[in-house]
């Protein structure tokens, strides 16, 4: 059976220079880089040119990265820790409605723990609006933290003109880049913030490691205690093998980021124009053109995800949905939610994130087999049939 | 996706008696409050009995196994047989669902008897305008 993988949004396949790069640190390379001896010197030298392979791969500078174990982490990381670091001067914190949940639950925490937290809305598109975060920050908000762009819809965010607004007042800006870094051009002078998380499980690299960048100077709370490891502020001996994964990892995305992105956004292009020519009632989430290259992301009218999902499945295509009951929590996504898409619309989300393995002619297959799927269910479908009644004038 | 058993699958991938029927005798219609979803029966009864059960579904996987497997578990019922399809017994003749999928496993019990609900509340208005006109002819 053919089978394609479109569902890199969730993870990309590891490269093989990669593995390659990674599997000495797995058998013989086994030092801990903590330690005073030639195999603790080997292993540290090794993070350490990692570090300033994901360096490079943001504009920063090498001492300026933290390894973390997930992009989720660093996001954790961020929020608390600059929040705490900074609550002598206010407990005020701004995020948008669309943040992924590590931000969006750390924000929750935050205050339980006797912080205020602020949401921007977004427009239809997802798009946060710079002067509505800028209306948002007082006096006591210490900390303001937007996506990058978002992985569901794959709107890119105007990170570089909210950063504008919070260097008027001082505040600190921290963005999720999770989605973009590795995948999109990302500078972290041009953008202007002060802190940024990514993950490399995003750009090829390994799953189970991430990043925090905070600029050079910024106070933190530490998030592991307990060790000199990152600074001092996350303890714990380093994982080698995925942290060396995610430098090469970055070292590659770097240097061919605009072909990749050219192959990407060709495929996305020929999905979306396909689907949205064979399917009718099929609406395209996020922003139409300032969007992620990989991201084809739709709400299908009248039919729920999950069973999009197991019928694409039993012909080998793995995809995505933010529906209610795909969710563990039985909710449907909260970024739908926040662009105004009503609930039995966000019934019908349909995610297709591509990477560097799909081709054309894996587009071409879904478009031959989703067509049939999206018809077998609205036959199934109750609000179809309203549907249709309703357009022959009947009731 | 959730790991469904081979019953779910067989009833998701090639569900039995989808669709409408056309002067239904009764018809039951609800929403998942959980998760939105809609779930609704058609039925036609003869003497007591359900001779037809079709259903209709905007919902997750074990949603549609769910009506087919009650629709199924309906036909050829009398009306107060039917109305012991409970939950837990559509959930078992499926082999089991997962944990967070039992809400949509209520949804086919209970769309089945506002089905028959639909249809006593018509026979009993049938039988009140079946009496007026007997009193109004004497
Ligand atoms: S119908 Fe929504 S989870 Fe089953």
């Amino acid at each position: 059976m053919k089978r394609a993988y479109l569902d890199n949004a969730a993870t990309t396949p590891i490269l093989p220079e990669v593995v390659e790069a990674m599997l000495p640190y797995l058998r013989d390379a086994y030092g801990n880089p903590q330690s005073l001896h030639q195999w603790g010197d080997e292993a540290r030298e090794t993070i350490e040119e990692a570090r300033g392979q994901v360096a490079a791969l943001i504009g920063a500078q090498t001492e300026e990265i933290i390894f973390t174990a997930s992009g989720s982490e660093a996001n954790n990381f961020a929020i608390k820790g600059l929040a705490q670091a900074q609550q002598s001067k206010g407990k005020h914190i701004v995020i948008s409605a669309i943040e992924h949940f590590s931000v969006l639950h750390s924000a929750r925490t935050l205050e339980k723990w006797g912080f205020e937290v602020t949401e921007v809305p977004v427009g239809r598109h997802g798009l946060v609006d710079a002067d509505e975060v800028a209306k948002r920050i007082r006096e006591d908000t210490i900390l303001v933290s937007i996506m990058h762009a978002n992985g569901e819809v794959g709107t890119i965010e105007p990170i570089a003109e909210i950063a504008k607004a919070t260097k008027k007042t001082g505040t600190l800006l921290h963005t999720d880049a999770v989605a973009a870094a590795g995948t999109i051009p990302v500078d972290v002078k041009e953008l202007g913030v002060d802190a940024l998380s990514l993950a490399a499980n995003q750009f090829y690299g390994p799953n189970g490691v991430g990043a925090l960048w905070l600029k050079k100077g910024t106070r933190i709370i530490p998030f592991v205690d307990g060790g000199v490891q990152e600074g001092g502020r996350r303890a714990g001996t380093e994982n080698v093998p995925a942290i060396v994964g995610m430098g090469k990892a970055a070292e590659l995305a770097q240097h061919d980021m605009s072909s990749r992105m050219t192959r990407l956004s060709r495929l996305r292009d020929r999905l979306i124009q396909g689907l949205s020519s064979t399917i009718d009632h099929t609406i395209l989430t996020g922003h139409p053109t300032q969007r992620l290259p990989g991201n084809a992301s739709f709400c299908i009218q009248f039919i729920e995800g999950e069973a999009m999902l197991m019928l694409l499945s039993s012909k080998g295509v793995a995809a995505s949905s933010g529906s209610a009951c795909t969710s563990r929590a039985l909710k449907s996504s909260h970024v739908l939610a926040a662009m105004g898409i009503p609930p039995e619309i966000a019934q019908g989300s349909l995610l297709f994130s591509f990477g560097l393995e799909n081709t054309e002619g894996e587009v071409d297959y879904v478009l031959e087999v989703l067509p049939p799927i999206v018809d077998r269910l609205r036959q199934m479908s109750p609000l179809y049939a309203k549907f249709l009644k309703q357009q022959r004038g009947g009731r | 996706m959730p790991v469904y058993s081979e019953k779910v699958m067989e009833h998701f991938m090639n569900p039995h008696n989808v669709g409408e029927i056309e002067n239904a005798d009764g018809i039951g219609e609800v929403g998942n409050p959980v998760c939105g979803d809609m779930m609704t029966f058609y039925i036609k009864v003869d003497d007591n009995r359900l001779s037809d059960v079709k259903f209709q579904t905007f919902g997750c996987g074990a949603a549609i196994a769910v009506s087919s497997i009650v629709s199924e578990m309906a036909k050829g019922k009398t009306l107060e047989e039917a109305r012991k399809i409970t939950p837990a017994l559509v959930a078992e003749e499926l082999e089991g669902l997962p944990k967070n999928k039992y809400h949509c496993s209520n949804l086919g019990a209970q769309a089945l008897n506002k089905a028959i609900d639909d249809y006593l509340k018509k026979l009993g208005k049938e039988a009140k305008t079946r009496r007026r006109k007997k009193d109004e002819g004497a």
